[in-house]
């Protein structure tokens, strides 16, 4: 009798978790990243618009693009009167990081169906990923994660489209938003994310070395000189890294002898 | 139209980053030195975009104390530094440009 009811008990902890409690949780987990992004999403809405963009093109760039510093840029390049070709590789490079987030998520996602992959791979966000990839390396077996995962990319898909939306009016209301400064909340908004990621001197080095190389090469055609700087500051870091590890290779030698 | 060609274009370049490595991705192995090349594409491209707007707002290099924008930024770049909070910086930044360029009467 007495053992009967452990089993219940210990069946009634395993089935603790749910598809409902695990969305509703990723909703909850993600909404801190959800008030980050919504001055981001206004700006980029009004941004967008005073470009040149049309208020159709900017919800669509929301809608089927989800990607906020790729969308910046985009919308930026476009007012600067570049090419298609040049904004779509820009896209894809800006976007690069993702496919690291998709080969560390991977191993979590493998047995799911295409039904659940493309939704989630669609909506994946720097946000969701920091959030989903912390819950997936926790250890609990709940077998409703990819629910979580859900819930962080529905908030952030929602999140993101009423903010373009408030954007879209808000840069229609007031046609000269220039002048109001606004094309330095891009800038801004930028300097907020980077200089967080600059953690080491390899990516110091790299930062450097691309701005540097931006100014240098600004006067080539297309905004070009956007990928050059890019590719300089890359291989620049690289180097660093590269270096700063041989260096402590030969200090850890010195040392031991 | 071109606005339609632009969004198909930046759709299908950013969806062809992020499934395949989801969906595939598990048994295939990345080289090291393009994963670690990956973690230096953020960095570079988004300051290769901040600093010629910073430095340069009106096409001509300018340095001077009148550049709201290079004030501006470099406060920015101080807020950012030390509270690592976009939300801040984005609020001082900002705040800082507007009072910037009422300051210098531009």
């Amino acid at each position: 009798m007495r053992h009967a009811t452990l089993t219940v008990m210990t069946t009634q902890t395993t089935t603790i978790y749910t598809r409902r409690a695990e969305f509703l949780a990723g909703i909850k987990d993600t909404f801190p990243m959800v008030i980050g992004a919504i001055p981001f999403g206004i700006i980029f809405g009004a941004v967008a618009i005073a470009g040149g963009l049309s208020p159709a093109a900017v919800m669509g760039m929301s809608l089927f693009v989800f990607a906020g510093s790729a969308q910046f840029i985009g919308a930026n390049l476009f007012s600067q009167g570049a090419g298609i070709g040049i904004i779509v590789l820009t896209t894809f490079v800006v976007n690069l990081r993702h496919a690291l987030y998709g080969a560390s998520l991977a191993p979590y996602v493998k047995h799911l169906s295409q039904r659940w992959l493309l939704p989630l791979a669609f909506t994946l966000t720097d946000e969701t990923y920091a959030i989903v990839i912390s819950h997936y390396q926790k250890h609990d077996d709940s077998p409703y994660k990819h629910w979580y995962f859900f819930g962080s990319e529905v908030i952030m898909y929602l999140n993101w489209q009423t903010c373009t939306l408030i954007g879209i009016i808000a840069g229609q209301q007031f046609s000269n938003l220039a002048n109001l400064g606004l094309d330095f909340a891009m800038v801004v908004t930028f300097i907020g994310i980077v200089v967080p990621l600059v953690r080491n001197r390899p990516m110091l080095i790299c930062a450097a070395a691309a701005g540097i190389t931006s100014v240098l090469a600004n006067d080539l055609p297309n905004r070009l000189g956007l990928m050059v700087a890019a590719l300089v500051g890359i291989v620049a870091g690289m180097i660093a890294e590269e270096i700063l590890l041989k260096q402590r290779h030969n200090e850890s030698k010195e040392t031991q002898s | 139209m071109n606005e339609i060609l632009l969004i198909l274009g930046m759709m299908l370049v950013t969806f062809g980053v992020r499934y395949p490595m989801l969906a595939i991705v598990g048994r295939l192995q990345l080289p090291s030195s393009v994963i670690r090349a990956l973690g230096y594409v953020p960095v570079a491209v988004l300051t290769a975009i901040i600093v010629p707007a910073v430095i340069m707002p009106q096409g001509d290099i300018d340095i001077g104390i009148d550049n709201a924008y290079l004030i501006a930024a470099l406060l920015a770049l101080i807020v950012s530094w030390r509270t690592k909070n976009l939300l801040a910086t984005i609020v001082i930044g900002m705040g800082g440009f507007l009072l910037w360029r009422t300051v210098m009467g531009n």
